[in-house]
Protein backbone atom coordinates (compact mmCIF):
# COMPACT_ATOMS: atom_id res chain seq x y z
CA UNK A 1 0.00 0.00 0.00
CA UNK A 2 1.25 3.48 -0.79
CA UNK A 3 1.37 5.89 2.12
CA UNK A 4 0.41 9.45 1.28
CA UNK A 5 1.15 12.14 3.81
CA UNK A 6 1.63 15.87 4.14
CA UNK A 7 5.03 17.05 3.04
CA UNK A 8 6.17 18.82 6.17
CA UNK A 9 9.57 19.71 4.82
CA UNK A 10 8.74 21.95 1.86
CA UNK A 11 10.26 25.13 3.27
CA UNK A 12 13.37 23.69 4.83
CA UNK A 13 16.43 25.27 3.25
CA UNK A 14 19.45 23.14 2.50
CA UNK A 15 21.35 24.07 5.65
CA UNK A 16 18.58 22.48 7.72
CA UNK A 17 18.27 19.14 6.00
CA UNK A 18 15.25 16.98 6.58
CA UNK A 19 15.86 13.66 8.24
CA UNK A 20 14.50 10.36 7.21
CA UNK A 21 13.21 8.38 10.19
CA UNK A 22 11.76 4.92 10.67
CA UNK A 23 9.43 4.25 13.55
CA UNK A 24 6.43 2.21 14.58
CA UNK A 25 2.99 3.60 15.39
CA UNK A 26 0.57 1.18 17.02
CA UNK A 27 2.50 -1.75 15.59
CA UNK A 28 2.67 -0.39 12.02
CA UNK A 29 6.03 0.50 10.55
CA UNK A 30 6.34 4.04 9.19
CA UNK A 31 8.86 6.04 7.22
CA UNK A 32 8.89 9.80 7.36
CA UNK A 33 10.96 12.75 6.24
CA UNK A 34 10.87 15.38 8.92
CA UNK A 35 12.37 18.72 9.66
CA UNK A 36 14.24 18.45 12.99
CA UNK A 37 12.01 21.06 14.61
CA UNK A 38 8.82 19.11 13.95
CA UNK A 39 7.28 18.02 17.25
CA UNK A 40 6.14 14.46 17.82
CA UNK A 41 2.55 15.63 18.36
CA UNK A 42 2.55 17.11 14.85
CA UNK A 43 4.12 14.05 13.29
CA UNK A 44 1.36 11.93 14.79
CA UNK A 45 -1.53 14.28 14.01
CA UNK A 46 -0.51 15.80 10.66
CA UNK A 47 1.95 13.27 9.33
CA UNK A 48 0.43 9.95 10.35
CA UNK A 49 -3.07 11.42 10.50
CA UNK A 50 -3.99 10.04 13.91
CA UNK A 51 -5.91 12.83 15.60
CA UNK A 52 -6.74 11.03 18.84
CA UNK A 53 -3.58 12.56 20.28
CA UNK A 54 -4.81 15.98 21.31
CA UNK A 55 -3.02 19.27 21.38
CA UNK A 56 -4.08 21.11 24.52
CA UNK A 57 -1.86 23.65 26.20
CA UNK A 58 1.18 23.12 23.95
CA UNK A 59 3.33 24.15 26.95
CA UNK A 60 4.12 20.81 28.68
CA UNK A 61 1.37 21.27 31.24
CA UNK A 62 -1.87 19.54 30.34
CA UNK A 63 -0.94 16.03 29.17
CA UNK A 64 -3.63 15.89 26.44
CA UNK A 65 -0.88 14.96 23.94
CA UNK A 66 0.38 12.00 26.01
CA UNK A 67 1.56 8.99 24.02
CA UNK A 68 3.75 6.01 24.86
CA UNK A 69 7.27 5.94 23.44
CA UNK A 70 8.83 2.52 24.02
CA UNK A 71 6.18 1.97 26.70
CA UNK A 72 6.79 5.15 28.65
CA UNK A 73 4.14 7.88 28.80
CA UNK A 74 5.47 11.20 27.58
CA UNK A 75 4.14 14.55 26.37
CA UNK A 76 4.39 14.49 22.59
CA UNK A 77 4.38 18.31 22.39
CA UNK A 78 7.72 18.23 24.21
CA UNK A 79 9.61 15.69 22.16
CA UNK A 80 11.03 16.15 18.69
CA UNK A 81 9.66 13.88 15.99
CA UNK A 82 13.20 12.93 14.88
CA UNK A 83 13.75 11.44 18.32
CA UNK A 84 11.35 8.54 17.68
CA UNK A 85 13.67 7.19 14.99
CA UNK A 86 13.85 3.46 15.67
CA UNK A 87 11.30 3.65 18.46
CA UNK A 88 7.80 2.41 19.08
CA UNK A 89 4.95 4.88 19.55
CA UNK A 90 1.54 3.94 20.95
CA UNK A 91 -1.36 6.35 20.64
CA UNK A 92 -4.94 6.04 21.89
CA UNK A 93 -5.85 4.50 18.52
CA UNK A 94 -3.58 1.59 19.42
CA UNK A 95 -5.55 0.55 22.48
CA UNK A 96 -8.65 -1.02 20.92
CA UNK A 97 -8.85 -3.85 18.42
CA UNK A 98 -11.25 -3.65 15.48
CA UNK A 99 -14.03 -5.24 17.46
CA UNK A 100 -13.20 -4.73 21.11
CA UNK A 101 -12.46 -1.83 23.38
CA UNK A 102 -9.37 -2.04 25.55
CA UNK A 103 -10.31 -2.63 29.22
CA UNK A 104 -9.12 0.91 30.00
CA UNK A 105 -11.54 2.31 27.42
CA UNK A 106 -14.27 0.05 28.73
CA UNK A 107 -13.55 1.36 32.21
CA UNK A 108 -14.01 4.97 31.09
CA UNK A 109 -17.34 3.94 29.54
CA UNK A 110 -18.55 1.98 32.54
CA UNK A 111 -17.56 4.56 35.16
CA UNK A 112 -18.39 7.70 33.15
CA UNK A 113 -14.73 8.70 33.11
CA UNK A 114 -15.20 11.48 30.59
CA UNK A 115 -17.36 14.50 29.97
CA UNK A 116 -15.98 16.54 27.05
CA UNK A 117 -13.39 13.87 26.28
CA UNK A 118 -10.51 16.17 25.40
CA UNK A 119 -8.15 14.91 28.12
CA UNK A 120 -9.27 11.29 27.75
CA UNK A 121 -6.66 9.92 25.32
CA UNK A 122 -3.86 11.28 27.50
CA UNK A 123 -5.49 9.96 30.66
CA UNK A 124 -5.84 6.51 29.11
CA UNK A 125 -2.22 6.32 28.05
CA UNK A 126 -0.93 7.54 31.42
CA UNK A 127 -3.16 4.83 32.92
CA UNK A 128 -1.83 2.25 30.45
CA UNK A 129 1.74 2.85 31.57
CA UNK A 130 0.70 2.61 35.22
CA UNK A 131 -1.20 -0.67 34.74
CA UNK A 132 1.60 -2.20 32.66
CA UNK A 133 3.95 -1.53 35.56
CA UNK A 134 1.58 -2.02 38.47
CA UNK A 135 -1.45 -4.26 37.78
CA UNK A 136 -2.92 -3.71 41.25
CA UNK A 137 -2.68 0.02 41.99
CA UNK A 138 -4.25 1.77 44.96
CA UNK A 139 -6.45 4.82 44.44
CA UNK A 140 -3.46 6.91 45.54
CA UNK A 141 -1.25 5.24 42.89
CA UNK A 142 -3.79 6.11 40.20
CA UNK A 143 -4.07 9.72 41.33
CA UNK A 144 -0.30 9.98 41.36
CA UNK A 145 0.03 8.47 37.87
CA UNK A 146 -2.45 10.88 36.26
CA UNK A 147 -1.16 13.95 38.13
CA UNK A 148 0.47 15.22 34.93
CA UNK A 149 -2.85 15.15 33.06
CA UNK A 150 -5.37 17.94 33.47
CA UNK A 151 -9.13 17.48 33.16
CA UNK A 152 -10.97 20.80 32.91
CA UNK A 153 -14.37 19.17 33.38
CA UNK A 154 -12.99 18.31 36.85
CA UNK A 155 -13.97 14.73 36.40
CA UNK A 156 -11.02 13.21 38.26
CA UNK A 157 -13.22 11.19 40.61
CA UNK A 158 -14.67 9.12 37.80
CA UNK A 159 -11.38 8.95 35.91
CA UNK A 160 -9.79 7.33 38.96
CA UNK A 161 -12.73 4.92 39.24
CA UNK A 162 -12.37 4.08 35.54
CA UNK A 163 -8.70 3.19 35.87
CA UNK A 164 -9.38 1.05 38.95
CA UNK A 165 -12.20 -0.69 37.05
CA UNK A 166 -9.78 -1.41 34.20
CA UNK A 167 -7.15 -2.70 36.61
CA UNK A 168 -9.63 -5.17 38.07
CA UNK A 169 -10.77 -6.31 34.63
CA UNK A 170 -7.20 -6.77 33.41
CA UNK A 171 -6.32 -8.79 36.52
CA UNK A 172 -9.39 -10.98 36.04
CA UNK A 173 -8.39 -11.57 32.42
CA UNK A 174 -4.91 -12.51 33.62
CA UNK B 1 4.15 26.53 18.64
CA UNK B 2 7.36 25.13 17.23
CA UNK B 3 11.03 26.03 17.56
CA UNK B 4 13.17 28.08 15.19
CA UNK B 5 15.07 26.05 12.63
CA UNK B 6 18.14 24.23 13.85
CA UNK B 7 20.52 21.56 12.71
CA UNK B 8 20.14 18.24 14.50
CA UNK B 9 22.75 15.61 15.18
CA UNK B 10 22.26 12.42 17.17
CA UNK B 11 25.75 10.94 17.57
CA UNK B 12 26.42 7.43 18.84
CA UNK B 13 29.63 8.13 20.74
CA UNK B 14 30.69 10.68 23.33
CA UNK B 15 33.76 11.73 21.37
CA UNK B 16 31.63 12.39 18.32
CA UNK B 17 29.22 14.44 20.46
CA UNK B 18 32.02 16.55 21.92
CA UNK B 19 33.46 17.05 18.44
CA UNK B 20 30.11 18.43 17.27
CA UNK B 21 30.11 20.98 20.11
CA UNK B 22 33.47 22.27 19.05
CA UNK B 23 32.24 24.23 16.04
CA UNK B 24 31.63 27.43 17.99
CA UNK B 25 28.04 27.90 16.85
CA UNK B 26 25.28 28.29 19.40
CA UNK B 27 24.95 24.59 20.14
CA UNK B 28 22.86 23.01 22.88
CA UNK B 29 23.00 19.46 24.20
CA UNK B 30 19.60 17.73 24.20
CA UNK B 31 18.99 15.10 26.88
CA UNK B 32 15.41 14.88 28.23
CA UNK B 33 14.48 18.18 26.62
CA UNK B 34 11.73 18.90 29.14
CA UNK B 35 13.00 22.43 29.73
CA UNK B 36 14.94 23.04 26.52
CA UNK B 37 12.16 22.10 24.08
CA UNK B 38 9.53 24.33 25.79
CA UNK B 39 12.04 27.21 25.83
CA UNK B 40 12.76 26.67 22.14
CA UNK B 41 9.05 26.59 21.34
CA UNK B 42 8.63 29.90 23.16
CA UNK B 43 11.72 31.14 21.26
CA UNK B 44 13.46 31.99 24.53
CA UNK B 45 16.21 29.76 23.16
CA UNK B 46 17.05 29.44 19.47
CA UNK B 47 20.17 27.30 19.20
CA UNK B 48 21.66 26.79 15.76
CA UNK B 49 22.29 23.15 16.45
CA UNK B 50 21.09 20.48 18.86
CA UNK B 51 23.34 17.58 19.77
CA UNK B 52 20.94 14.88 20.95
CA UNK B 53 22.78 12.60 23.39
CA UNK B 54 19.94 10.08 23.78
CA UNK B 55 21.70 7.58 21.53
CA UNK B 56 24.95 7.62 23.52
CA UNK B 57 25.50 4.23 25.13
CA UNK B 58 26.00 3.66 28.84
CA UNK B 59 24.70 6.90 30.34
CA UNK B 60 21.32 5.77 31.70
CA UNK B 61 22.69 4.39 34.97
CA UNK B 62 22.64 5.34 38.59
CA UNK B 63 24.76 3.24 40.89
CA UNK B 64 26.74 3.21 44.10
CA UNK B 65 30.48 2.74 43.65
CA UNK B 66 32.60 0.63 46.06
CA UNK B 67 33.79 3.84 47.76
CA UNK B 68 30.17 4.67 48.60
CA UNK B 69 29.71 7.49 46.12
CA UNK B 70 26.48 7.64 44.12
CA UNK B 71 26.89 8.27 40.40
CA UNK B 72 24.03 9.36 38.15
CA UNK B 73 24.55 9.20 34.39
CA UNK B 74 23.41 11.93 32.01
CA UNK B 75 20.53 9.81 30.67
CA UNK B 76 19.17 8.66 34.04
CA UNK B 77 15.57 9.93 34.06
CA UNK B 78 13.80 11.43 37.07
CA UNK B 79 11.40 8.45 36.99
CA UNK B 80 14.32 6.02 37.31
CA UNK B 81 15.32 7.80 40.51
CA UNK B 82 11.73 7.98 41.74
CA UNK B 83 11.45 4.19 41.50
CA UNK B 84 14.97 3.44 42.65
CA UNK B 85 15.48 1.03 45.53
CA UNK B 86 19.05 2.25 45.71
CA UNK B 87 17.99 5.71 46.90
CA UNK B 88 15.33 4.58 49.38
CA UNK B 89 17.65 3.53 52.15
CA UNK B 90 20.81 5.49 51.59
CA UNK B 91 19.80 8.79 50.01
CA UNK B 92 16.81 10.26 51.89
CA UNK B 93 17.16 13.77 50.43
CA UNK B 94 17.23 12.47 46.85
CA UNK B 95 14.46 9.94 47.49
CA UNK B 96 12.25 12.72 48.85
CA UNK B 97 12.92 15.05 45.92
CA UNK B 98 12.59 12.60 43.01
CA UNK B 99 8.77 12.25 43.11
CA UNK B 100 8.35 16.03 43.48
CA UNK B 101 10.08 16.98 40.23
CA UNK B 102 7.55 18.26 37.66
CA UNK B 103 4.90 15.59 36.90
CA UNK B 104 5.02 11.85 36.06
CA UNK B 105 5.11 12.39 32.29
CA UNK B 106 7.95 14.91 32.48
CA UNK B 107 9.78 12.64 34.93
CA UNK B 108 9.69 9.84 32.35
CA UNK B 109 11.82 11.92 30.03
CA UNK B 110 13.72 14.60 31.99
CA UNK B 111 17.12 13.91 33.53
CA UNK B 112 18.84 14.95 36.74
CA UNK B 113 22.04 16.01 34.98
CA UNK B 114 20.05 18.00 32.42
CA UNK B 115 18.21 19.75 35.23
CA UNK B 116 21.53 20.75 36.81
CA UNK B 117 22.80 22.11 33.48
CA UNK B 118 19.59 24.04 32.88
CA UNK B 119 20.30 25.83 36.21
CA UNK B 120 16.79 27.13 36.68
CA UNK B 121 16.62 28.83 40.13
CA UNK B 122 13.43 26.84 40.59
CA UNK B 123 14.98 23.50 39.68
CA UNK B 124 14.80 20.95 42.47
CA UNK B 125 17.91 18.86 41.78
CA UNK B 126 20.40 21.72 42.02
CA UNK B 127 19.32 22.33 45.63
CA UNK B 128 19.44 18.64 46.47
CA UNK B 129 22.91 18.19 44.98
CA UNK B 130 24.17 21.38 46.60
CA UNK B 131 22.94 20.22 50.03
CA UNK B 132 24.64 16.84 49.48
CA UNK B 133 27.93 18.41 48.42
CA UNK B 134 27.64 16.82 44.99
CA UNK B 135 29.49 17.61 41.81
CA UNK B 136 29.09 17.43 38.05
CA UNK B 137 31.54 15.54 35.86
CA UNK B 138 32.11 17.38 32.59
CA UNK B 139 33.92 15.96 29.60
CA UNK B 140 35.47 18.08 26.89
CA UNK B 141 38.16 17.70 24.24
CA UNK B 142 40.85 18.03 26.92
CA UNK B 143 39.47 15.36 29.26
CA UNK B 144 37.28 15.18 32.33
CA UNK B 145 36.88 17.49 35.28
CA UNK B 146 34.74 17.41 38.42
CA UNK B 147 32.93 20.63 39.25
CA UNK B 148 31.41 20.99 42.75
CA UNK B 149 27.77 22.12 42.59
CA UNK B 150 28.67 25.18 44.67
CA UNK B 151 30.85 26.34 41.77
CA UNK B 152 28.82 24.85 38.93
CA UNK B 153 25.81 27.16 38.97
CA UNK B 154 26.80 30.80 38.57
CA UNK B 155 23.41 32.43 38.10
CA UNK B 156 19.96 31.93 36.61
CA UNK B 157 20.35 29.49 33.68
CA UNK B 158 24.13 29.92 33.89
CA UNK B 159 26.80 27.37 34.65
CA UNK B 160 30.58 27.14 34.29
CA UNK B 161 30.28 24.46 31.58
CA UNK B 162 32.42 25.35 28.56
CA UNK B 163 30.72 25.37 25.16
CA UNK B 164 32.56 22.18 24.14
CA UNK B 165 31.91 20.25 27.35
CA UNK B 166 29.15 17.75 28.06
CA UNK B 167 28.00 17.04 31.61
CA UNK B 168 28.11 13.26 31.62
CA UNK B 169 27.51 12.46 35.26
CA UNK B 170 26.53 13.82 38.67
CA UNK B 171 28.23 12.46 41.78
CA UNK B 172 27.16 12.42 45.42
CA UNK B 173 30.20 11.80 47.66
CA UNK B 174 30.23 8.95 50.17
CA UNK B 175 28.59 9.71 53.52
CA UNK B 176 30.79 10.43 56.53
CA UNK B 177 28.07 9.08 58.80
CA UNK B 178 24.44 7.97 58.73
CA UNK B 179 22.48 10.01 56.20
CA UNK B 180 19.20 11.71 57.06
CA UNK B 181 17.32 14.71 55.75
CA UNK B 182 14.74 15.34 53.09
CA UNK B 183 13.26 17.69 50.54
CA UNK B 184 10.09 19.69 50.99
CA UNK B 185 8.46 21.76 48.29
CA UNK B 186 5.37 23.89 48.11
CA UNK B 187 3.81 24.06 44.67
CA UNK B 188 0.40 25.40 43.75
CA UNK B 189 -0.32 22.28 41.75
CA UNK B 190 1.60 19.31 40.40
CA UNK B 191 4.04 20.42 37.72
CA UNK B 192 4.11 24.07 38.73
CA UNK B 193 7.43 25.66 39.59
CA UNK B 194 8.27 25.61 43.29
CA UNK B 195 6.92 28.45 45.40
CA UNK B 196 9.64 27.36 47.84
CA UNK B 197 11.75 24.20 48.06
CA UNK B 198 14.15 23.24 50.83
CA UNK B 199 16.77 20.48 50.69
CA UNK B 200 18.42 19.29 53.88
CA UNK B 201 21.15 16.64 54.04
CA UNK B 202 22.60 15.56 57.38
CA UNK B 203 25.28 13.00 58.16
CA UNK B 204 25.49 11.81 61.74
CA UNK B 205 28.15 9.80 63.52
CA UNK B 206 26.81 8.57 66.87
CA UNK B 207 24.81 11.58 67.96
CA UNK B 208 27.10 14.16 66.37
CA UNK B 209 26.30 15.84 63.08
CA UNK B 210 29.50 15.47 61.07
CA UNK B 211 28.20 17.09 57.89
CA UNK B 212 25.20 19.25 57.10
CA UNK B 213 23.96 20.84 53.91
CA UNK B 214 20.93 23.08 53.37
CA UNK B 215 19.94 24.56 50.03
CA UNK B 216 16.94 26.57 48.86
CA UNK B 217 14.88 26.42 45.66
CA UNK B 218 12.92 29.31 44.14
CA UNK B 219 13.83 32.01 46.65
CA UNK B 220 16.54 33.86 44.74
CA UNK B 221 18.20 34.47 41.41
CA UNK B 222 19.84 31.06 41.60
CA UNK B 223 19.95 28.04 43.88
CA UNK B 224 20.97 29.25 47.34
CA UNK B 225 23.27 27.34 49.65
CA UNK B 226 22.43 28.20 53.25
CA UNK B 227 25.98 27.57 54.41
CA UNK B 228 25.76 29.40 57.75
CA UNK B 229 22.67 27.43 58.68
CA UNK B 230 24.46 24.19 57.81
CA UNK B 231 27.59 25.16 59.72
CA UNK B 232 25.52 25.94 62.81
CA UNK B 233 24.39 22.30 62.90
CA UNK B 234 27.79 20.73 62.37
CA UNK B 235 29.98 19.23 65.10
CA UNK B 236 27.25 18.79 67.68
CA UNK B 237 24.13 16.70 68.31
CA UNK B 238 20.87 17.79 66.73
CA UNK B 239 18.84 19.67 69.36
CA UNK B 240 15.60 21.63 69.29
CA UNK B 241 17.49 24.87 69.86
CA UNK B 242 20.01 24.01 67.17
CA UNK B 243 17.22 23.28 64.70
CA UNK B 244 15.45 26.55 65.48
CA UNK B 245 18.71 28.44 65.02
CA UNK B 246 19.45 26.76 61.70
CA UNK B 247 15.91 27.51 60.50
CA UNK B 248 16.41 31.22 61.27
CA UNK B 249 19.76 31.30 59.46
CA UNK B 250 18.28 29.53 56.43
CA UNK B 251 15.37 31.98 56.34
CA UNK B 252 17.88 34.85 56.50
CA UNK B 253 19.84 33.37 53.57
CA UNK B 254 16.75 33.32 51.34
CA UNK B 255 16.30 36.20 48.91
CA UNK B 256 12.64 35.77 48.02
CA UNK B 257 10.64 38.17 45.89
CA UNK B 258 6.95 38.87 46.09
CA UNK B 259 5.16 37.47 43.06
CA UNK B 260 1.97 35.65 42.08
CA UNK B 261 3.08 32.63 44.13
CA UNK B 262 3.26 34.58 47.39
CA UNK B 263 4.85 37.45 49.27
CA UNK B 264 8.53 37.53 50.11
CA UNK B 265 7.75 37.24 53.82
CA UNK B 266 5.50 34.24 53.24
CA UNK B 267 8.24 32.46 51.31
CA UNK B 268 10.80 33.27 53.97
CA UNK B 269 8.48 31.79 56.60
CA UNK B 270 8.12 28.65 54.47
CA UNK B 271 11.89 28.23 54.43
CA UNK B 272 11.90 28.46 58.24
CA UNK B 273 9.08 25.92 58.59
CA UNK B 274 10.49 23.46 56.03
CA UNK B 275 13.96 23.42 57.63
CA UNK B 276 12.36 22.69 61.01
CA UNK B 277 10.06 20.01 59.62
CA UNK B 278 12.82 18.14 57.83
CA UNK B 279 15.25 18.33 60.75
CA UNK B 280 12.62 17.39 63.33
CA UNK B 281 12.12 14.13 61.49
CA UNK B 282 15.79 13.89 60.69
CA UNK B 283 17.39 11.92 63.48
CA UNK B 284 18.61 8.59 62.21
CA UNK B 285 17.13 5.48 63.77
CA UNK B 286 18.97 4.46 66.92
CA UNK B 287 20.41 7.90 67.60
CA UNK B 288 20.17 9.00 71.18
CA UNK B 289 20.52 12.43 72.69
CA UNK B 290 18.08 15.21 73.22
CA UNK B 291 15.02 14.53 71.09
CA UNK B 292 14.30 17.12 68.47
CA UNK B 293 11.05 18.94 68.98
CA UNK B 294 8.57 18.55 66.14
CA UNK B 295 8.35 22.04 64.78
CA UNK B 296 5.52 23.88 63.07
Amino acid sequence: MTMVQDDLSDEAPDEFPVRRIKFTVNGRKKLAEVEPRLLLADLIRRGVGLTGTHRGCDTTNCGACTVLVDGRAIKSCTMLAVQVDGREVTTVEGLATASELHPIQEGFKQEHGLQCGFCTPGMMLAAKELLDRNPDPTEEDVRWAISGNLCRCTGYQNIVKSVLWAAEKLRAEG
Amino acid sequence: MFPSRFRYEAPHSLDEAIGLLHGGDYVKVLAGGQSLVPMMKLRFASPEMLVDINNLPGLAYHRTDPDGSLRIGALCRHADLERSDLLKGSQPTMAAAAPLVADPLVRNRGTLVGSLCHADPQGDWASVMLALGGSVIAQGPGGRRAIPLAEFVTGPFETVLEHDEIAIEAVVPPAKGVRSGGYLKLERRVGDFATVGVAVAIETSGTTVVRAGIALTGVGGSTIGATEAAQALTGKPLTADGIAGAAELAAAAAQPRTDHRGTAEYKRQLVRVFVKRILAGGQPAGATGEPAERAA
